[in-house]
Order: structure tokens, then C-alpha cells, then sequence
């Protein structure tokens, strides 16, 4: 870390740095272009993946901090800048440098109503075009006869504003077409059975080749941060559930941890070990259910019986010690809710007996049909690149040869201690992705194999105070979760609320790269190259 | 009148005073004797044969997979002819969060559907906004928007309350009279009337 705070000194004087458990940067923003094409091109640095933007309202000032990756190196930086004008503040975008920052910083801009210089699309992203305000901001009036219900459908708009920087330094507002004027354009969604949720694709094609797709979100966007902030610790923890319903313990898993290290709370070994073990069930779940669902996408529906089969043996397990089958409510700050069920081991042994003739029963049935074949390989290819570029992680990003598995780049909790692959393929394509995640359920069960005859004793749950304080600071951690990086970034102001809440999805990017490897395919193939990212709406929409 | 599905006996129905209520309002001006028995044949049919919209925005749509999988099974029931189209569908069960930007578009999708209609609000955000209230994007219940005739809890309620729900609207289908009443139900402009969104 000293290497790296002593190049970027000596290349921006400007720069001041605040230490912490990743390295914060504070750059003003007249030379932070110039810097963030340093932080990705130098030779010691190479920080390629960007992990995600966090949009920030201080009061005084906005803002938004960077939290950038360095996959050859496995280093973190992050980045602030910030601006004071609060009635038309500007930035400028890096998004000819990391594809993904393009909806990375439309985020910020319909959250916040930070503009980003020279970005090619700032539309809203989730709201629609007439929404009063910006929901995030801390003065944000969040009366409901400011923003009713819409009664109408919603205004549509063919155009895009950009805002171009001239070489005099003025800043010019012009509007683009989203589409070119005689493009043919076909409306999928929000309502279509093969979109996974109510995700909405404007697809211009010419003939039957997929033009330009326009991934239109927000149909979905409950506004979990801002509630959020509003709640105090323990009541923020429920909404993992709710987004990516899949990950819920994963995801539990990361904000608990979050809130651990910015308390100093220190868990049993026993809990480290439950959660491990639940997230682990989840993968197995979660990989079941997006299987069965991606045949069915392709016409084998047979195939959503069998997987389902072992999905809800697993939430059987899971039922009996948390209660629920899908919203667990589980991981609490400082442990776990409850203890093992009594028959928790016998349970899990069973699953594990009877996974492997199950995983070889998927692959007589898909794998190596012929159709599947023919629909699967060689379709929708993401190159090494470009999943780095648009931060494809999970095992999307794996099947592009990207070695993204955060349990193996920053092992959390107990996973350094384990012994598991991480599965990698190089094709990069619809049919790597699904073997990605078929390997992947074999891997999760050997994690628990390791684990289920070894559960420590010890309490579930250490004693955590009923109100819980947050000392002043920022906090930003990662998780491996069932589709990808899942983050949470977390800035206490040191009451009981959280003052900002920021949850790093990993099914956005996975949505908007869609537009990037459709171009140039058939329209035929857009559900199974849509299927095989694996995106949960709810999740990109939080 | 006892109205029950064959597979259960009407003592194990929670709210029968509703369901009397309803059959007392309906039968108050006497039946017809053959419209009457037609009105049984034919909900003897529709109410063995609801067909479903395949909607689902959130974590209840995926509860409504389980349904139609083999171990819940809604076949069993005759529900589990799930249309992708409104045209073609006899209910929307409104699974999972309805925000701003979805509701004109489930408010289209309930026109689309024919008469006779019927909505279930499956799930604590289609009931009320549920953990959601405090959201500035969240319709604090589809009712604002379209009529329901089933509420159903939870978050998500489990496949057998799904199954419950779905039986309490055959139930109800049963006891309508179907010639020259369900098929001029309550239209939307006067439902909107009698429910203006600015209220909510």
C-alpha cells in the first residue's frame, strides 16, 4: 500500500490520502480523469476492475468514492471526489475507461443529480424521466403529493442528455437519440415470462440481428438504501433477504460482517461455521433453481421437476433451524439467530448423499443434448476484457477465465481454512457459464463435507448491546455471494442509524452487459444468453 | 349453504361468516330457478379450472414456482395452466412489490384480462407495502390500483397458503352468479372513482 500512496503522490501532487483498511484517495475532480486512467494503465497499479461508484450527499458537499480492484496485483483502492455546487453539481465520467461506470454513474446521477461530464448516456436509471428530486440526497422531500402514484403510463423518451466538455473548458448540454431514426425497435418486458422478473428490453434489430439493446430497469426499485437509513442496525438486516432472494445468507453474511468490524465484535467459531455452511447450502439452491429455470427458458421444462427436487430438500434444512423457507432472517450482528436444528448433520448428510446422482442426472438430461448444444455453445461470448471491464463477476465472470471468486481473493470468515476449486473456464459463452455453475454445486458440497462433521460447540451468539452505536467512519466489504461480488459500504456518523447504506449489487452489471454481447446475435438467442447471466432483478434494482 | 372444494370440509374454512354474507347477499332477491342451475354448472367449471397470469416481480414469484413444481403441485387443483398472456388468463396473483413504475403496467395487464376477473394480492407488499411502507417508490398495496378480491399474508406466504388463497377464490366463484352479474363487474374507471389515488 506504501508503494502505491507514494506513486500516486508523486504523479498528483493534489492527492490527499486517508489510511484505513483500503486507501482512500481524495483527488479534486479537474484531475481525476487523468488520474484514473494512471490508476488503470500503470504497470504497478492496473486497477481494472471497478467495483462499484458510491454516490454521497455530506451536506456540504456531494460526491461519489470509487472502489476500484487491481486483479493482477489483488489490491484496493479507493477514490473521492466530490463537489460543492449542490444546485447543478458536475463530475467528470470515467466511462471510456471502465465500460460499467456508464450505469454505474446514471445511479449516481438519478440518486443524487451528480452529472457526469462526458458520460454518453445520462438518463435516469431507475426512476422515471418526470421524478421530483433525487431520492438520496439528505434533503430530499419524500412526501407522497410530490411523487404520486402514476395513473398514466409513463412518458417515454427517444432521446439521451449529454454533457460534453468543450476544448475551452465549457460544458455543453446535447441531446442524443438512444436509437438511430430508422431503427426498428421491439419492446421485451417488463412483463414476459423469460426475462427472470420485470426487467424491460428495448432491442432495435435489423432483420432478425440484434442491434443495440437499451436495458430499461427501475420496475422493481423499492429504494431499500433510503430506507435504510432510517433503521437502526439490527432492522437494516432483513432487506438482504428481500434483494438477491437466492443470496439471502450470503448476503447477511456481509452486512453482519460489516457491522462486526465497525463495532469490534468478535463471533464464535461456531457461527463462523453455520454461516459457512448456510451459504454454502444457498450456492447449492440457488444454482438448482437457475438451472431448472434456464431449461425451461430453452423448452426443457422436465428439467425445473428435477432440480427443484433437491432445492426443496435443502430448504427443508433450512426451514427446520431458521424458520422459513425463504426469507431466513438468520445471521444476526454478532452470531446467528438460533442453534441448529437437532437433525441439521442427518439432514445435510442425506442432501449430500443423494447430490451427486443428481448433478450426473442433470448432465444426461441438458448437458450434452444436442440442442442445448446447438443453442448454447459458441452463443453470447464475453471476453476475459470485457468481463473485467463491465465487472461481470460470480460465475459469469468465471466462465470468461477471470478468477473473480472473492472467497479465494480476500478469504472472509473461515474460507481461507478450506479446501475448495475455483472453477474457471475459458470459453466464455452461454454453455460455460451453466457448466460454471454445475462444477460450482460440487465444490459447495464438498465445502460442506469438510465442515458438517466438525462444528464446534460453543454459544451461537455473543452478546451484542440492544442499541447499537456505530463509531464515526466508513466501512466497505465484499462477499462472495450466489451471482457474484456482492458489497456493502456503510458510513456511520456515529448514531444509531446508518447515515449512508450502500449496497453493491452484482446482478446490475450482469444485466447491462447484456447489451454488449447480444450486439450482432440473433434475436432468438437473447433469453438464453439473458438466462445464462443469471440476474435477479430485484437484486440490480435494490 | 355450505361452499367447500371437494378436498376439504367446510368446518376447516377460517372465515365462513364471509363467505355466508356473500351467498346471503347474493340469494336475498330469490334465484331464478334455471339460471340458477346453470349459474352451478357453470361455476362447477370455472372454479376447477382457474388459469393463472404468469406476474411475479420479487421473492413470491419464485414461492409461485414451487407451487406449480411437483411437490406443491397445483395441477392437482386444475390451476396450473399458467398463461404468459393476460388474454388467456382467468387471475392475476399479484406476487411481490408493485413500485411506481410497475403500476400503470399491472394496471394495464388487469384490463387485458377477460371478464370475469379476479385478483389475489399474494404476499405482505401486495397487501400493503409491507416491509416497504416507509419507501418513496412503493404502491402501499396493489388495491390502490386494481380490485382485489383475495388478500393473502406473509412474506412470502408458503406454497400451502398460495394453495389456500387460490381455493378461497374457487370458493367464491362458486357461490357468484355468473349470467348478467360477474360478468358486469365493478368496471375500472369506477373503481378509480371510488378510489382516487391521491388519497393513498
Amino acid at each position: 500500500m506504501a508503494d502505491i500512496k507514494e506513486k500516486i503522490s508523486r504523479l498528483f501532487p493534489e492527492a490527499t490520502f486517508e489510511d484505513g483498511e483500503t486507501l482512500l484517495v481524495t483527488i479534486p475532480d479537474a484531475k481525476w480523469h487523468e488520474m484514473a486512467k494512471t490508476l488503470r494503465d500503470d504497470e504497478d497499479l492496473k486497477f481494472d476492475f471497478l467495483v462499484t461508484i458510491v454516490g454521497m450527499d455530506w451536506v456540504e458537499t456531494l460526491g461519489a468514492i470509487y472502489y476500484l480492484t487491481s486483479t493482477t496485483h489483488n489490491t484496493h483502492i479507493s477514490v473521492k471526489v466530490t463537489t460543492t455546487d449542490r444546485v447543478n453539481p458536475m463530475l467528470h465520467s470515467v466511462a471510456d475507461l471502465w465500460a460499467i461506470a456508464t450505469i454505474f454513474e446514471r445511479e449516481v446521477y438519478d440518486f443524487f443529480g451528480i452529472i457526469f461530464i462526458n458520460n454518453p448516456d445520462m438518463r435516469r436509471l431507475f426512476l422515471s424521466i418526470d421524478w421530483k428530486g433525487f431520492p438520496l440526497r439528505k434533503d430530499y422531500d419524500a412526501s407522497p403529493e410530490t411523487n404520486p402514484v402514476p395513473t398514466d403510463n409513463e412518458r417515454q423518451s427517444d432521446f439521451t442528455d449529454t454533457y460534453v466538455e468543450l476544448p475551452d473548458g465549457k460544458i455543453e448540454k446535447r441531446q442524443e437519440r438512444v436509437f438511430q431514426e430508422d431503427d426498428f425497435v421491439v419492446n421485451i418486458g417488463p412483463q414476459h415470462p423469460a426475462t427472470h422478473g420485470v426487467l424491460r428490453f428495448r432491442t432495435a434489430v435489423d432483420g432478425e440481428t440484434i442491434k443495440k439493446i437499451d436495458v430499461y430497469m427501475g420496475y422493481i426499485h423499492r429504494g431499500i438504501e433510503k430506507i435504510c437509513e432510517q433503521l437502526t442496525y439490527p432492522q437494516t438486516l432483513h432487506f438482504m433477504d428481500r434483494m438477491d432472494y437466492f443470496s439471502a445468507h450470503p448476503y447477511h453474511h456481509c452486512l453482519c460482517m460489516t457491522i462486526e468490524q465497525a463495532a469490534g465484535i468478535e463471533i464464535s467459531r461456531r457461527a463462523q461455521v453455520i454461516r459457512v455452511l448456510m451459504d454454502e447450502l444457498s450456492r447449492i439452491a440457488s444454482h438448482c433453481l437457475f438451472i431448472g429455470t434456464y431449461c425451461m427458458d430453452l423448452g426443457a421444462t422436465t428439467m425445473l421437476f428435477y432440480t427443484l427436487r433437491v432445492r426443496e430438500q435443502i430448504l427443508d434444512i433450512m426451514e427446520r433451524t431458521c424458520g422459513a423457507r425463504m426469507t431466513f432472517n438468520y445471521e444476526c450482528i454478532g452470531g446467528v439467530m438460533q442453534d441448529l436444528d437437532v437433525n441439521f448433520v442427518k439432514d445435510v448428510k442425506e442432501l449430500l448423499a443423494v447430490l451427486p446422482a443428481n448433478i450426473k442426472e442433470y448432465n444426461k438430461i441438458f448437458t450434452g443434448n444436442v440442442i442445448a448444444k446447438n443453442r448454447l455453445e459458441g452463443v453470447g461470448v464475453l471476453s476475459n476484457e470485457d468481463a473485467r471491464s463491465w465487472s461481470i463477476t460470480g460465475p459469469s465472470g468465471r466462465a470468461s477465465g477471470w478468477a473473480c471468486d472473492v472467497r479465494k481473493t480476500d478469504p472472509y470468515s473461515i474460507y481461507g481454512e478450506l479446501d475448495f476449486k475455483e472453477i474457471i473456464r475459458h470459453e466464455g459463452d452461454s454453455m460455460a457459464r451453466f457448466k460454471v455453475r454445475m462444477e460450482e454445486m460440487e465444490q459447495s458440497a464438498h465445502i460442506i463435507e469438510q465442515l458438517i462433521d466438525n462444528i464446534p460447540e460453543g454459544e451461537i451468539c455473543v452478546k451484542v448491546p440492544k442499541v447499537l452505536k456505530l463509531p464515526k467512519g466508513h466501512w466497505f466489504r465484499t462477499v462472495e455471494g450466489c451471482r457474484g461480488t456482492f458489497g456493502v459500504y456503510l458510513e456511520s456518523d456515529g448514531t444509531v442509524n446508518p447515515y449512508r447504506l450502500k449496497l453493491v449489487p452484482p446482478c446490475l452489471p450482469l444485466a447491462a452487459v447484456v447489451d454488449h454481447i447480444t450486439r450482432g446475435e440473433k434475436i432468438a438467442d437473447l433469453i438464453t444468453i439473458g438466462g445464462s447471466m443469471d440476474y435477479i432483478v430485484p437484486d440490480m434494482d435494490r | 349453504m355450505e361452499v367447500t372444494t371437494k378436498s376439504m370440509p367446510y368446518e376447516a374454512w377460517k372465515d365462513n361468516e364471509y363467505i355466508e354474507k356473500l351467498v346471503k347477499e347474493l340469494q336475498d332477491n330469490g334465484t331464478n330457478v334455471v339460471v340458477g342451475s346453470l349459474d352451478k354448472l357453470i361455476n362447477w367449471g370455472r372454479s376447477n379450472s382457474i388459469w393463472p397470469l404468469t406476474f411475479a416481480t420479487s421473492c413470491c414469484g419464485i414461492e409461485f414456482v414451487s407451487l406449480g413444481a411437483a411437490r406443491f403441485d397445483m395441477a392437482r387443483f386444475g390451476w396450473e395452466v399458467a398463461r404468459s398472456s393476460p388474454r388467456q388468463a382467468d387471475f392475476i396473483m399479484v406476487a411481490g412489490t408493485i413500485v411506481h413504475r410497475m403500476a400503470p403496467v399491472l394496471r394495464r395487464l388487469y384490463d387485458q384480462l377477460a371478464e370475469p376477473k379476479y385478483v389475489i394480492a399474494c404476499g405482505a407488499c401486495a397487501v400493503s407495502g409491507g416491509p416497504f411502507k416507509k419507501s418513496y417508490h412503493v404502491v402501499m398495496g396493489c388495491d390502490q390500483i386494481i380490485p382485489v378480491d383475495v388478500y393473502l399474508p406473509g412474506c412470502p406466504p408458503r406454497p400451502e397458503a398460495m394453495i389456500y388463497s387460490i381455493m378461497q377464490l374457487s370458493r367464491k366463484m362458486k357461490v357468484e352468479r355468473f349470467f348478467g352479474v360477474v360478468n358486469r363487474k365493478e368496471k375500472q374507471e369506477d373503481f378509480l372513482k371510488a378510489h382516487p389515488i391521491s388519497e393513498c
